[in-house]
């Protein structure tokens, strides 16, 4: 059964086109990662399907209910968290804070108990810090809880945007290009922890990516977008044989020359 | 240009009004002060933009730039004497040359000024040459000196009483102001206080720090038995005045907890929040008022709790139309908001309830037990109270839910959304919470008066509510204290200043937000944790208010 599908999703912009009738199924545990060009309409893709844009056509479905038309936070409380393209943490919160804040849709009591300070928003508290905590030793950032986010390396940060979808315990994740940025040591490092949120924690994982061996190495299917329409879905072998595929990155590399040819590489 | 100002400083009359006040009685008064402080800080700004050269080029730029600063009164002087300046100015009369002439024949003056102002520029380069610490040191010392003499008969009254008390007063203070040794010993004693900080200071902490658990949380419990001892001594002490202050900083203090609880936290800026202060105040007025607009006689204590709920309700009104305006609309469309509350109950329409322009009268005063909180002390008590505990509220919300909720609104609202807070609840919230904060502001108000009329509730009091708690630090519960005292009790304790005390209080905002924009007393990150709010010692506060009366004297 897949756990999210769109259903001939259509997104336009005044005249442009930037997702076209795209039609897909992500099962339960798997990766699949969208592939593409700069400008083919990937993020476009990852608004929708957060509530951020409203789709034009089509519908977005989560365990079968259409979850297009709810807001961010409704969506967001079904079970689908994402990070960003551009880092975008909680620049003036501490580490800890922004992963307790990743929380908030676990937590039950009102303000009023805070301010009451009950037994029950003491105990709930104490539970969120004890996860959040978890989280951030699960990343690896646990000694770095009490510096502000903003503060932290470039790395830390990609991780701790990750420990903060983490706490809303995702049944779906959505990765903007979680290794962009990354040194290829560090991209395989990232690779075998997305690996592990879904072999450990049985997160589905959707993920956009521009370096083709993070793609390659653990999706277990990719779509490929050229300008808002889907032109290839499958495993990662038969993408890279597609004629249509490499069609469409050679096209780009006689726009943007060497750029484009660095993902042919990477993908052979 | 500082010798520009020196002359400016002459001509709008300030030197002549700050004369009249003596720093040190009959020797230095707190006109001279000012001029000395331009000669100084053209001295410091001549060293410092020099750089590299300071060492030797440094002190003779100093006395030039001080002499040239000395100069410009000198040349007052003399052309006030051949032409009558005062068409123009009507501030350069003969007492401002008087004060000018420092005592003596102008001819004989002239070269003296050009000499103080050398010397000041010369102290000028020794600030900017000295080790900071040192230098810290050193300016603190003559600002205690300052900061006595300008409040000296605040402090004169404070030092009523027991024989020791009265002891005191008499060596530091004569009829007419600190005594020259008298300022010299305060300047000495604190010099000796700051040294002795200096040097004990790291084994007093490392002390604190080996104490067991329980002993430092004692020590926590009598920092704060000191600190709520004081308060609740300081109407005692300070008389019917001083307490008629504190109260309208109480009021200021209840108004920018709720303001800080939107833009600090949640970063929702308001610039009509004085709408929830109208709000709260023609709650209590209605339904106590004794007069024609009273509608249900009740008591204030039952009155409070209306005008919080009436408020709460208000601030959510308030929000819903603003639910998806950002930044700078926000702050047009609050601003609307707020006017239209203040026109609404001026209106014609609604005069048969809220009475119009003549506003709700007969407001009676609070009772206890037939006990009348009439007085400005009986006042301060109730302000204190209500302070104390809005300010508890606001800070059990920080470290909340809720509270990192608002923060991450304030960060990015649309990760803030992606991550599943909802922003309609949540900035409502934000805005029904700080309304009633507001609001209870508003019912002291309305009983401190006794009545409430719509010119109570101009612009003007949600800008200075603003700024407090910018200059104060936004999202920080001690900065709204310390903005609230700054920016509305030191200019009402300065009342004989006139208008220059609002010509000092731009200066002091413009310095702040050039060299201190985080505010006084900022939010850091690490005091956010429960335990560190209470670090912040009781004399911290004081000490804050001395930097920057440092930092505008300097200016």
């Amino acid at each position: 059964m897949s756990v999210l599908a769109l259903d001939h999703l259509t997104k336009r912009f005044g005249g442009l086109i930037a997702v076209s009738d795209l039609t897909l199924e992500v099962p339960e545990r798997t990766i699949h990662s969208v592939i593409g060009p700069n400008g083919a309409g990937k993020t476009t893709v990852f608004n929708c399907l957060t509530g951020f844009y409203r789709p034009d056509e089509g519908h977005v479905r989560f365990r079968e209910e259409q979850i297009d038309g709810l807001s961010p936070d409704e969506i967001a409380r079904r079970g689908v968290a994402r990070t960003y393209q551009n880092i975008r943490l909680f620049a003036n919160m501490t580490v800890l804070d922004n992963v307790r804040v990743g929380h908030h849709i676990h937590v039950t009591g009102t303000w009023l108990g805070t301010v009451l300070n009950t037994r029950a928003a003491r105990l709930e508290e104490a539970r969120v810090l004890d996860e959040a905590r978890r989280l951030l030793q699960f990343v690896g950032l646990d000694d770095q809880r009490e510096r502000l986010a903003k503060h932290l390396p470039y790395g830390a940060q990609r991780r701790l945007e990750l420990a903060r979808a983490l706490a809303s315990r995702p049944a779906v994740l959505l990765l903007d290009e979680p290794a962009a940025g990354m040194s290829p040591r560090e991209a395989l490092d990232t690779m075998a922890f997305i690996r592990r949120l879904r072999d450990e924690l049985g997160i589905t994982i959707v993920l956009i990516e521009h370096q083709m061996r993070v793609v390659m190495g653990i999706s277990d299917r990719v779509t490929v977008l050229d300008h808002g329409v889907a032109i290839a879905e499958g495993p990662p072998a038969a993408i890279q044989r597609d004629p249509r595929v490499i069609e469409a990155y050679l096209g780009a590399r006689h726009a943007e020359t060497g750029f484009a040819s660095d993902h042919v590489h990477g993908a052979s | 240009m500082f010798g520009g100002a020196a002359v400016y400083l002459c001509l709008v009359g300030i030197v002549e009004t700050f004369s009249r006040r003596w720093v040190i009685a009959d020797v230095v008064s707190l006109g001279h002060v000012v001029l000395l402080a331009v000669g100084a800080g053209a001295g410091y700004v001549a060293t410092m933009s020099h750089g590299e050269f300071a060492r030797r080029r440094g002190p003779l730029a100093a006395l030039a730039a001080g002499a040239l600063v000395g100069a410009s009164p000198a040349a007052l002087l003399v052309g006030g004497a051949a032409i009558d300046l005062r068409v123009m100015f009507i501030n350069a009369s003969p007492q401002l040359y008087q004060i000018l002439a420092l005592g003596h024949a102008p001819a004989a003056a002239v070269p003296l000024l050009v000499a103080l102002g050398a010397a000041a520029g010369l102290a000028g380069w020794a600030l900017a040459a000295m080790a900071p610490r040192a230098r810290r040191t050193l300016l603190s010392g003559l600002v205690v000196v300052l900061i006595v003499g300008i409040f000296q008969d605040l402090l004169q009254l404070l030092l009523q009483g027991p024989a020791v008390v009265t002891a005191v007063r008499g060596a530091v203070f004569t009829v007419d102001g600190p005594s020259a040794g008298g300022a010299a010993a305060l300047c000495v004693l604190t010099w000796a206080v700051l040294a002795a900080r200096g040097r004990y200071d790291g084994a007093l902490r490392r002390a604190t720090a080996s104490l067991s658990p329980g002993a430092q949380r004692g020590l926590q419990a009598l920092r704060w038995a000191l600190v709520v001892g004081l308060l609740l001594i300081v109407p005692i002490a300070g008389g019917p005045f001083v307490a008629q202050v504190m109260v309208l900083v109480g009021l200021y203090i209840l108004m920018g907890l709720g303001l800080n609880l939107e833009v600090g936290f949640a970063g929702l800026l308001d610039l009509g929040f004085v709408a929830f202060f109208a709000i709260g105040a023609y709650t209590v007025a209605l339904l106590t008022s004794r007069g024609e607009h009273g509608i249900a006689h009740w008591s204030f204590w039952a009155a409070v709790p209306a005008a919080m709920a009436v408020s709460l309700v208000a601030g959510i009104l308030f929000g819903i139309p603003v639910l998806r305006v950002r930044g700078d609309y926000l702050a047009i469309a609050t601003l609307g908001l707020g006017e239209i509350v203040r026109l609404l109950v001026l209106s014609d329409a609604l005069r048969p309830w809220l009475g119009g322009s003549f506003g709700i009268v007969l407001i009676p005063k609070p009772r206890i037990d037939g006990w009348e909180l009439s007085g400005p002390r009986e006042l301060y008590y109730l302000t204190l109270v209500a302070s104390g505990f809005i300010a508890y509220v606001a800070w059990r919300l920080q470290d909340s839910p809720l509270g990192r909720a608002w923060m991450a609104i304030r960060e990015d609202e649309d990760v803030a959304e992606a991550i599943g807070i909802s922003l309609v609840t949540t900035k409502l919230l934000a805005y029904g919470l700080g309304g009633a904060m507001g609001g209870v502001g508003g019912a002291i108000f309305a009983v401190l008066v006794g009545s409430v009329f719509p010119q109570s509730f101009s612009l003007l009091i949600s800008i200075n509510v603003l700024v407090l708690i910018i200059l104060g630090g936004l999202g920080s519960l001690w900065g709204v204290v310390v903005g609230a005292l700054v920016l509305v009790g030191l200019p009402e304790l300065l009342r004989e200043f006139g208008d220059y005390r609002f010509l000092v209080y731009g200066i002091v905002l413009v310095v702040m937000m050039l060299f201190r924009p985080e505010g006084l007393l900022p939010a850091a990150a690490q005091r956010r944790e429960l335990h560190a709010v209470d670090d912040v010692p009781a004399g911290e506060p004081a000490s804050a208010i001395a930097v920057s009366g440092a930092g505008s004297a300097e200016a």
